[in-house]
């Protein structure tokens, strides 16, 4: 069953006014626009705005010419398809199973199912009855297939059914080429051949319209694709909509509280709520949401992320009382809510049976959890190998517990520095020749004199990411005289025309 | 209270003369030390790499049942992250390079939390700290609950200080620790050799204190006496300071 809700947009304005169609601000002259780069477009416009002559596509400023009175609202893209979203679940009534046809459709599979309502024909008539109630306009229809479907709610007669024994092609060849759901430019296309009804496209024959459309893949713009998806000849998977229901435990108080102990009480009340919920779908939080509602209308929210999905509710505590130490109670909170806005699957354990395990320290997870609770998300990482040969940019930070994207082994031709200051610092050196070794150095006030001395190593710049300015490195690997090890660069040539005479800076200390 | 069953006093200075001396690969005794501390120059990645090979030597030793590897907690506060750097993954041990989680505290107090925390963790092989001089949090209380959270839960815990004085702690094992000349690769004479560290054991529980020079070879920790290694290769730190800064500072 396919059902088209043709004025979505004005219907939801005047449910947002609250006046019926034709009345109170309805009877003006109005239209919802649009703001696009070449100035406000018309996107619907109600009754008495048709009349008037503001069709929807027309340019404000000529709907102002032919109508000077013309009323206009803002129109809501998103909101109608958050509406549309609700609506589809809601539409569940009529059949186990609803998607959404974006902008204004939506489409319900009703096999087997009419005979609950008492046929094909009440089943329809319930519907339109249902969204005439909601102050909607629906056209609905009833076909073997979501194609067919599409068709007659939005081409064929009002409350058409196609029976799964009658001949389709007999019933359809009336219907305009633009109950195909194609792209305007094929429409045209299409026009243009002198194609207007879907019988001409049979009566054409099929391999003429194939040679013509060849090379489109895509259903919406190959006619025959959509044809043989109207027909049934070929399968059209569709996206169901689900509504999934984030777990939420709540505690009402009779009395408000304004002190920690009792708020730590209530929020282990809520934490073994939440548990034994999640317990009962088989799923452990990743995300948990804490709600706190004082009596003077104010709201505190807490968020909560973890490592790993969890079911532990003295873990779950713990996390949530570093949190609450800011927390100020004002006249006291009278309502506190635990919502787990993301949670994954997590298989039922056996608890350890030995009691040693639990004594014996935290797991991994619980570790960054607390760790991260108190020190930020940013202070507790990973470092992994990302392909690049400028030692800065070769490795990169991620979340711990993350699995590692596969890379390449660095190749050990050379020696890498245990550890690599965030930003190189710069040396002033000594040397014999400007291209040859270094001799001594001086950094943070000390002076170092180079013993041994390894390299050059030569990193060109990444020409495809840098200006074309950026200098060439040479790496040496050098040791002083009291046996500190440490990596240092020349940064550029001399007379290497991209500046003066190359600085040098230390960027890691070996082993 | 019987006081003839108390040791007496030539018996407890005598002590360290009879504990066995520290070796590497003790960790293999049932009783390994957990807490130790290592000074070193901030400018100098000598304490971390040294730190690094003592934690590897004891896992190489530590007697496990199960073939698993685990994760290794390496701490810093902001100060050595910014002025000794971060840890570099091509550079750390083959063994330790996919293992390790870093943290980065801002205080000196949050880096003592997050090594707390790492050490009551069953699934770290061990803790690595970093901290930068002598700051109020880290006095003998809290180095106190570091060696006994260590030794609860069997977490070894080496703890770095950097540019610091040696106050009281509770640290079992305290090292001196600084870089020393390496000795000459084979092919390349002129190049810096294997890493290797001076390292001396001023104050240890159960052991005598000593002085050795440390190097990991990639299969286990080997020391040597210093005295030996110094006829072989010359100071030249004495060269260095005092020919240096004279002429570097008209540049």
């Amino acid at each position: 069953m396919a059902i088209w809700l043709a004025l979505l947009a004005l219907d939801r304005w005047r449910h947002s006014e609250n006046c019926r169609r034709g009345e109170r601000a309805d009877a003006d002259p109005l239209a919802l626009i649009a703001e696009t780069a070449h100035g406000p477009r018309v996107e619907a416009a109600n009754d008495a705005g048709l009349e008037a002559g503001a069709g929807p596509g027309m340019m404000l400023a000529d709907a102002r010419t032919l109508c000077p009175q013309l009323k206009v609202a803002p129109s809501d893209p998103a909101g109608d398809l958050a509406f549309l979203e609700r609506l589809a679940v809601w539409a569940q009534r009529w059949g186990p199973w609803s998607a959404m046809d974006a902008p204004d459709g939506l489409l319900v599979d009703v096999t087997a199912v009419a005979h609950l309502f008492g046929g094909e024909e009440r089943l329809l008539k319930d519907v339109h009855a249902r969204f005439a109630a909601q102050g909607l306009t629906a056209r609905a229809a009833i076909a073997p297939t979501a194609g067919a479907a599409w068709a007659l709610a939005h081409y064929g007669p009002k409350g058409a059914i196609l029976a799964a024994d009658d001949d389709d092609m007999a019933r359809l060849s009336g219907l305009p080429m633009a109950s195909l759901r194609l792209d305007a430019d094929v429409l045209l296309v299409l026009r243009r051949l002198g194609l207007k009804r879907l019988g001409d496209l049979a009566e054409l024959g099929r391999d003429a319209v194939q040679r013509r459309f060849r090379n489109r893949r895509s259903p919406s713009a190959n006619p025959l694709v959509r044809l043989d998806q109207l027909l049934g000849r070929v399968p059209e998977p569709l996206l169901p909509v689900i509504s999934v229901e984030a777990p939420l435990v709540q505690r009402r108080l009779m009395e408000p509280i304004r002190h920690r102990a009792l708020l730590d009480q209530v929020l282990a009340d809520l934490a073994d709520d939440m548990v034994r919920d999640l317990e009962a779908r088989g799923e452990g939080a990743r995300r948990l949401e804490l709600g706190l509602w004082r009596v003077d209308g104010e709201v505190l929210l807490r968020k909560l992320e973890l490592a790993a999905a969890t079911r532990e509710a003295a873990h779950i505590c713990r996390l949530f009382a570093a949190r609450l130490d800011d927390v100020d109670a004002g006249f006291g909170i009278e309502m506190v809510r635990l919502r787990a806005a993301w949670s994954e699957p997590l298989a039922l354990a056996q608890k350890d049976l030995d009691a040693a395990a639990e004594e014996h320290g935290t797991s991994l997870a619980a570790c960054i959890d607390r760790l991260t609770v108190r020190l930020g998300e940013r202070a507790v990482r990973k470092p992994v190998l990302r392909g690049s040969h400028l030692p800065e940019r070769a490795q990169v930070w991620q979340a711990p517990l993350e699995p590692e994207q596969a890379s390449q082994e660095m190749l050990d031709f050379h020696p890498r520095p245990l550890k690599l200051l965030d930003r190189p610092e710069q040396i002033a050196v000594l040397y014999a020749s400007p291209d040859g070794y270094p001799r001594r150095f001086r950094w943070r006030g000390g002076v170092h004199e180079v013993v041994r001395v390894e390299g050059p190593e030569r990193i060109a710049p990444e020409w495809w990411r840098e200006k074309g300015s950026a200098r060439l490195r040479d790496y040496y690997r050098i040791e002083d005289g009291e046996g500190r090890r440490y990596w240092i660069y020349r940064s550029g040539l001399a007379g290497d025309g991209r500046g003066g005479m190359p600085d040098w800076f230390l960027q890691g200390l070996f082993a | 209270m019987d006081m003839s069953r108390l040791p007496k006093a030539a018996q407890l200075a005598s002590l360290g003369e009879r504990a066995p001396r520290w070796r590497p690969g003790l960790a293999r005794a049932k009783q390994g030390v957990r807490h130790s501390e290592i000074f070193a120059s901030i400018d100098d990645a000598g304490g971390a790499a040294c730190a690094l090979a003592l934690a590897l030597d004891n896992l190489r030793h530590m007697v496990t049942d199960r073939l698993e590897e685990k994760p290794l907690l390496w701490v810093q506060d902001e100060l050595s992250c910014k002025r000794s750097g971060r840890p570099y993954r091509p550079g750390l041990p083959q063994e330790l390079r996919h293992r390790l989680i870093h943290v980065a505290a801002r205080k000196p107090e949050d880096a003592l939390f997050a090594l707390e925390e790492g050490m009551r963790c069953r699934d770290l092989a061990c803790v690595i700290g970093e901290i930068a001089g002598n700051p109020r949090a880290l006095d003998l209380t809290a180095t106190r609950r570091l060696s006994l959270a260590a030794e609860k839960h069997g977490v070894p815990l080496f703890l770095i200080r950097h540019d610091a004085r040696a106050d009281v702690s509770s640290a079992r094992m305290r090292w001196n620790v600084r870089s020393a000349p390496s000795p000459q690769p084979r092919w390349n004479p002129a190049a810096p050799g294997q890493p290797t560290w001076h390292a001396e054991l001023f104050r240890a529980r159960t052991h005598a204190p000593g002085e050795w020079i440390l190097r990991d070879d990639g299969q286990a920790l080997v020391a040597e006496r210093p005295a030996a290694e110094r006829a072989t290769t010359p100071d030249h730190g004495d060269l260095a300071g005092a020919a240096g800064a004279g002429s570097l500072a008209a540049l």
